[in-house]
């Protein structure tokens, strides 16, 4: 068994970025543009020829940099590819290679919080992913799932060896506007975007899931920011226990109430329980010969 | 006979009051080459929020809320009229792996009222475990509550199938226990968390011996959960509690929950609003003590052993020890950095990682984004000499009133509660 996860955008980079520096071009002299349709770069006129490049011993770079990298190159942000560039040239031309060191400095502040978004991102989409039964397969017995989500960065690559490790007994596929990923308990292996509508809307446990949710809910704490710093409401569409939000919120303070209002309980007493016995007649003795050493007050 | 939704709703809600939901620190395990689900070992995750704020990673399920026991917080209690509900083991196995195939949760956290014995009860609980992990391979994240008195081998068994095992302390002190937990005993749990300690230390040394054996697996930590504001117990109390359980039995965490009202109530402990932010407060002492390197009574001491609402307690110390300040930035050690309000662990150490290398300026703490606000009285940069007046002036508590919202802490699971929501809880409204 084995997963193949190519990263085309980040491997155009670096093949163009060790290009670059072999030949000595300083960031000033390159404009990056990113092209989703043809999913290539472009530098300058032309593409770079990688085959001409030589091997990459000249150049080394830490792999926490090239981890930076992989990870900044997930986000849409257009001026990521020129900004790892300048990096790695200060970092090896520029002769700066504390630089990952300085979280004070402006750019790699910038490739910080660019990671830190795709990092979120990703974090978010094992999170929210939802998966609907929607068959067998006949031949193998194993339970298909779907599931649909709407990443804010290009992350799919990134997060789904996680749903691979984690869900590998069962066949999935999940969905995005722009990539899908697909298990079939062999290969993971990735197809181009689709609508939501080729997604399933429901699933049957869903119903039992909104059970625990209201259930789970403590209405006597309601906060209500907590929740959403944490689950934004982008993702409520997708979330099937999120359509019951407003309505245990808007009953919260009932209930509450209601809690306050209800008449004391007088304690009952204590049922004929050989176990229960003992245990009191255990306390009793701890009672009259307290252990000094583990009591804190 | 009861449906399984009537089940799920009773032993759902049965189980809300109990804090901990973590699913992080297990160790790394996962469902490749098997025909099962699960993955354990990474941070943990939140796979949703409820409107209380509280993250949704296990689902948290009692196997019944029949209960011998009469504590006067809990809603299961024995003298509580709550419609009782029992699940069998296998309506749990399937509620677990249909929600985990789902993505609804990442594990399942399992507890119970206590029925027939102590060992009965572990019993049903380990079978469930045992079912998910033997039969259906699951490889998902298990937290099982276990009980004192149980039976030693019954925790083994319990910490074999589970990545986390709790014992919930409850209440700080025997006294308050008493009164409100008439069947709990604090020595007795102690020692069964000395008994959990040493298991997991064993097979923590087991597992570094190149040769040896493997040992058998073991949970890799545990956890307890006390309750704020239903005794009298001050935050001294409460922290040197929580401090004691740290040091001797290596506890991953403590959990503070705040006494909320519950239906059911009970006639010998009265409902009151819960005390959201002294909760909050408590999570940020029990922070500094375990990140910061603080010393209780630094924090909360005999003399004055209550938190200040207002003023979380790392800048309250700041106030209370202006000596110290200000603190140079370029200069200071690791441990002096720590001590500065406003300034977080990651912080810390992206100034020890910079300063190497250049001498901090104000605009390079700006580029951190930290809280300029609170810091700058305490510190000093390469551009920047607080006025002494500044840290002597007794304007200088003031400034930080009302409660900043911006906390410097982080918490994984507990959540950050501003003081509106302290106040809009306090009047029932939203
Ligand atoms: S032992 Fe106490 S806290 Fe636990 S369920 Fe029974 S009454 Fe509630």
């Amino acid at each position: 068994m084995r997963t193949l996860v190519i990263e085309p955008e980040y491997e155009a980079w670096r093949a163009a970025a060790r290009q670059l520096l072999a030949q000595g071009v300083s960031p000033e002299e390159v404009l990056w543009t990113d092209d989703r349709q043809e999913a290539s770069l472009f530098v300058g006129e032309a593409p770079p020829d990688t085959t001409a490049v030589p091997g990459d011993s000249a150049i080394k770079v830490s792999a926490a940099f090239m981890d930076l990298a992989r990870s900044v190159a997930a986000h849409t942000d257009a001026r990521r590819w020129g900004m790892l560039y300048r990096v790695l040239w200060r970092l090896t031309r520029g002769a700066e290679r504390h630089l990952l060191a300085m979280a004070t400095d402006r750019d790699v502040r910038q490739l910080q919080d660019w990671s830190k978004a795709v990092g979120r991102d990703i974090h978010k989409m094992h999170a929210f992913v939802r998966f609907r039964l929607v068959g067998t397969d006949a031949a193998t017995g194993r339970e298909q799932f779907v599931a649909w989500f709407e990443p804010e960065h290009r992350i799919v690559r990134l997060a789904t060896p996680f749903f691979e490790k984690r869900f590998a007994g069962m066949d999935w596929s999940i969905l995005t506007p722009y990539e899908c990923a697909h298990w079939d308990g062999t290969r993971l292996h990735f197809t181009a975007g689709v609508s939501r509508s080729s997604a399933p809307d429901e699933d049957a446990l869903d119903d039992l899931w909104r059970t625990y949710y209201r259930n789970i809910f403590n209405p006597a704490r309601v906060k209500i920011s907590a929740m959403q710093s944490e689950m934004p409401k982008k993702y409520w569409k997708n979330l099937p226990e999120a359509s019951l939000i407003a309505g245990l919120i808007a009953e919260s303070t009932g209930r509450v109430q209601g809690m306050l209002e209800t008449e004391e309980r007088a304690a009952k007493p204590a049922p004929n329980n050989a176990y229960l016995k003992s245990l009191h007649a255990m306390n009793q003795r701890e009672a009259a010969a307290p252990n000094q050493e583990s009591d804190p007050a | 006979m009861m449906d399984i939704t009537r089940k799920l709703e009773i032993l759902a809600d049965a189980a809300k009051y109990d804090a901990s939901c973590a699913s992080s620190g297990a160790a790394r395990k996962d469902s490749r080459g098997s025909a099962g689900v699960g993955s354990t070992g990474g941070m943990g995750i939140c796979h949703s929020y409820t409107p209380d704020g509280r993250c949704v990673s296990l689902m948290k399920v009692l196997m019944t809320n029949a209960c011998l026991y009469d504590c006067h917080y809990c809603i299961n209690r024995r003298s509580s009229n709550v419609t009782r509900a029992r699940f069998t083991p296998d309506e749990v196995v399937q509620l677990t792996l249909d929600f985990y195939k789902r993505n609804y949760i990442e594990g399942l956290f399992l507890s119970s009222g206590i029925i027939r014995s102590a060992d009965h009860t572990m019993e049903l609980v380990i079978e469930v475990a045992r079912k998910l992990r033997e039969v259906h391979q699951f490889r998902g994240y298990i937290h099982l509550k276990t009980i004192p008195e149980a039976s030693q081998e019954l925790i083994a068994l319990a910490g074999r199938y589970a990545d986390r095992i709790s014992i919930n302390v409850e209440l700080p002190s025997q006294q308050s226990l008493n009164t409100l937990a008439p069947e709990k005993n604090l020595a007795r749990t102690e020692e069964a968390m000395g008994h959990i300690r040493g298991k997991i230390d064993e097979r923590h040394a087991e597992k570094r011996k190149p040769d040896a054996p493997k040992p058998p697996p073991f949970a890799t930590g545990q956890s307890t959960q006390m309750l704020v504001g239903a005794d009298a117990s001050t935050d001294a109390v409460i922290l040197g509690c929580a401090d004691k359980l740290y040091t001797s039995h290596r506890l991953r965490r403590v959990y503070y929950s705040a006494f909320s009202p519950i239906p059911e109530p009970s006639s010998i402990l009265p409902l009151k609003a819960p005390p959201l932010i002294r909760e909050h407060r408590l999570y940020q002492a029990d922070w500094l003590l375990r990140f910061y390197d603080f010393k209780v009574e630094e924090i909360a001491s005999a003399a004055d052993p209550n938190l200040d609402l207002a003023l979380d307690p790392k800048l309250s110390w700041a106030l209370r020890n202006r000596a110290t300040f200000p603190v140079d930035v370029n200069k200071a050690p690791r441990e002096l950095l720590l001590r500065i309000p406003g300034l977080g662990v990651r912080n810390v150490e992206r100034i020890l990682g910079a300063r190497r290398y250049t001498r901090l300026r104000l605009a390079d703490l700006v580029r951190l984004r930290l809280q300029m606000k609170k810091l700058l009285p305490f510190i000093t940069a390469a551009d920047h000499h607080p006025a002494k007046l500044g840290l002597d002036s007794d304007s200088l508590r003031a400034r930080f009133l009302p409660p900043p919202e911006q906390l410097e802490i982080n918490f994984d699971a507990p959540p950050k509660p501003a003081t509106s929501d302290f106040l809009s809880v306090r009047s029932g409204e939203l």
